[in-house]
């Protein structure tokens, strides 16, 4: 692929071309959208395209009126805190839970093993609009609706899925020959698994975990239905600015939560690196 | 051969127990183990997310409103022939006397009227208009009823009123299926509805085939990239990869608002567009708020969903495969054709049907993007929760839809494992 072996034709060569501006054009089409967002975000104007002043460079185009107005406007800032109070709740939830769940699944003899995986993923699947509907309606019965405590059970329901599938991915290279030999020397289970099993899939596990904190971060269908007014979320007050009077600062939101992703996205891959080369599974 | 113990009897593990019932021991010890590190989530899980879901289910189907509304009425009016085409007799009427007054009384008038309105339109105001009065009726000195209630609202002297409550009296009902199938229960049983009045199932059909086109979509471009990653070298390729992971870990929100505002008519799109001198400016393009905007929003959105899996089974396939097709004399295509993309298959597979049953389901989405043309059935779900209040028809569109993708679910779990989910 790097370099074309000399015997390749002119015909072959300009496929080869071709080829590569073919998936440049694909890779600008992922990301274009996303890196637009972030200069539209300092336009000094209230438009949402690029001002005659921003194409030349004028730093008057350019301003940080959107951010201050998200720091200072008291519906976004709620929204805010809303948000930030909701989505580690949640988090904590799942992946205490799932963490269990997961060195359970992965043990050698589980029953019903299939099922049991089949139902623990399905919030994943199931689409969000009809969880959405199931847990309005039942949540109203039970007086959960319209209050914290439902948005954040709605909410780590949603991120077990993620939390199931990178903790028993991490445990398949677990070795389990090691937790033998904490227990041939003494250690009762609780201490094996807090000095020897939890260290070796800490990786698995937090990756598990920022999956579940950006699904309910970024979670709004859910949360319109089962929330109130009390609960709105950064996602929610989104998605009414977008969908009433569309309002610039949005933009500024956006470029926070992108630069939100990047550093969770960064965390990850480092994450998913260390835990290869600890287990031998990728040269890198 | 002297020192060998009698081999007949059982093993005996060491505190002198059989061994293979030792051993059955240990192992049900374990699997009790496991299902008790699984319990406490599993219970989480039906709590907070499967019993939902079935209440929702069982909405679809509960009707108990009109028995529970209008008891006596829908006892007399057991004994009633629908086909008889008459009005039923003076103890009907004088039943749904009571229960009007009644229900006026706890309220309840307007709602079952409602409820009843989705299958017979034009009922509700009848039972509104006459649950009013029915607070000043006497049950003991008044009447005829037939009579009084008719002066009331001429509805009452419609035999197709008194067919829907008898109709619909039962506790359980197909009506809100036969209505998001755009059926109704008619004279004779169930039958379509007229030309005009079919909305699901169009809504239905235009969800899965837009559907199909961003699956599509998403395959064609999916596939060269995936190529790509797979060929290049490790260190070029985890770089690359982050433009595949940033959209796939950006806010849904973030990204539907990108392509809102790319797309408008007074948006960046457009603006390249008239600049370049491919547009008039009279006549920019209409991009969004319909089909258009989005398909390609989505097919945005949902691409890393289509590369990730493809780029997982284009690793595994040797390169040598190509060359050796090639060295016995095929051409550039025939080798593709004929070696790798068979080998790619399950990738692609794989990758469309989970962009299919995640595309199937959008809400978000569709309802920024999509205008009146490019909404999917989610939208309708949503709407029905929310603005008309008909949860019953809301949980049968949500039924049919959840069985579309735990069909595709089970696909899926067939085809790929759910184990074999890869985040990343």
């Amino acid at each position: 692929m790097a370099k074309l072996p000399p015997y390749t034709t002119t015909g072959q060569r300009i496929w080869h071309y071709t080829f590569l501006v073919i998936c440049g054009l694909i890779f600008f089409f992922l990301i274009a959208p996303i890196a637009v967002v972030i200069p539209l975000s300092f336009n000094s104007q209230n438009f949402f395209t690029f001002t005659k002043e921003m194409l030349s460079l004028d730093p008057d185009g350019y301003s940080l009126k959107h951010y201050r107005d998200f720091f200072s406007n008291p519906d976004w800032q709620n929204a805010m805190w809303n948000s930030i109070k909701i989505a580690p709740v949640a988090t904590v939830l799942s992946v205490s839970l799932g963490t269990l769940a997961a060195i359970g699944l992965s043990q050698p003899h589980v029953p019903a093993r299939r099922a049991i995986m089949a139902i623990l993923i399905s919030p994943m699947i199931v689409p969000l609009i009809i969880s959405a509907a199931g847990m309005y309606f039942f949540y109203s019965k039970i007086n959960l609706a319209g209050t914290y405590w439902g948005v954040v059970l709605a909410h780590a329901a949603l991120g077990i899925p993620f939390v199931i599938i990178t903790v028993t991915a991490t445990l398949v290279g677990f070795d389990r020959s090691l937790t033998r030999a904490a227990a041939n020397m003494g250690a009762d289970p609780v201490t094996t698994f807090f000095r020897v099993q939890m260290p070796l899939i800490l990786p698995g596990v937090i990756s598990g975990a920022l999956f579940a904190f950006i699904t309910s971060f970024d979670e709004v269908v859910v949360v319109i239905f089962v929330g109130s007014a009390k609960q709105q979320t950064l996602p929610w007050q989104m998605f009414t600015g977008l969908r009433e009077q569309i309002s610039p600062t949005i933009l500024a939101v956006a470029t926070i939560l992108v630069a939100v992703s990047i550093v969770l996205l960064t965390i990850v891959e480092l994450l998913r690196r260390r835990s290869e080369r600890l287990r031998g599974m990728s040269p890198g | 051969m002297s020192d060998m113990t009698d081999t007949s009897g059982p093993v005996l593990a060491a505190d002198g127990t059989p061994l293979k019932r030792s051993l059955a021991k240990a192992l049900r010890r374990q699997k009790l183990r496991a299902l008790m590190l699984i319990a406490p989530l599993l219970l989480f899980i039906l709590v907070s997310f499967i019993l939902p879901i079935g209440d929702m289910l069982y909405r679809s189907v509960e009707n108990k409103i009109v028995v529970n509304t209008l008891p006596r009425s829908v006892e007399a009016l057991s004994g009633w022939d629908a086909d008889s085409g008459e009005l039923p007799d003076e103890a009907v009427f004088a039943a749904m006397a009571a229960d009007l007054q009644e229900a006026y009384e706890a309220r309840a008038h307007t709602r079952v009227g409602s409820r009843l309105n989705y299958e017979y339109p034009g009922i509700s105001s009848v039972f509104r208009k006459s649950g009013r009065s029915a607070g000043r009726f006497d049950l003991e000195s008044g009447g005829p009823w037939k009579e009084v209630l008719i002066d009331l609202d001429d509805g009452w002297a419609d035999p197709g009123v008194w067919r829907t409550i008898q109709t619909y009296s039962p506790p359980v009902t197909s009506g809100y299926f036969l209505n998001a199938v755009d059926m109704r229960v008619g004279s004779d049983g169930a039958e379509m509805r007229p030309e005009a009045e079919r909305i699901y199932m169009n809504l239905l059909v235009r969800t899965l085939w837009m559907s199909l086109l961003i699956t599509f979509s998403c395959i064609v471009l999916a596939y060269p990239v995936a190529w790509l990653l797979a060929n290049l070298p490790t260190r070029q390729a985890n770089l690359l990869m982050i433009l595949v992971l940033l959209p796939f870990w950006t806010s849904l929100l973030v990204r539907t608002s990108a392509w809102k505002i790319l797309l408008q008519q007074q948006g960046v799109i457009n603006d390249i567009l008239v600049w370049i001198g491919l547009v008039d400016d009279n006549a920019r393009l209409i991009i969004i708020n319909n089909q258009f905007g989005t398909i390609v929003a989505m097919t945005h959105i949902l691409l890393p969903f289509m590369i990730l899996p493809m780029y997982s089974v284009m690793q595994t396939i040797p390169p040598s495969y190509l060359r050796a097709a090639k060295s016995l004399g095929a051409t550039d295509w025939t080798a593709f054709w004929r070696v790798y993309f068979p080998q790619t298959i399950p990738g692609i597979g794989a990758g469309s049907i989970l962009v299919f049953i995640l595309a199937i389901g959008y809400y978000i989405t569709p309802a920024l993007v999509g205008g009146t043309k490019g909404t999917f059935i989610s939208n309708q779900i949503a709407f029905h929760i929310s603005t008309s209040l008909n949860w019953g028809l809301a949980s049968a569109l949500g039924a049919i839809l959840l069985a579309v993708v735990l069909v595709l679910y089970w696909a899926y779990d067939k085809i790929v494992g759910i184990d074999n989910v890869k985040l990343g």
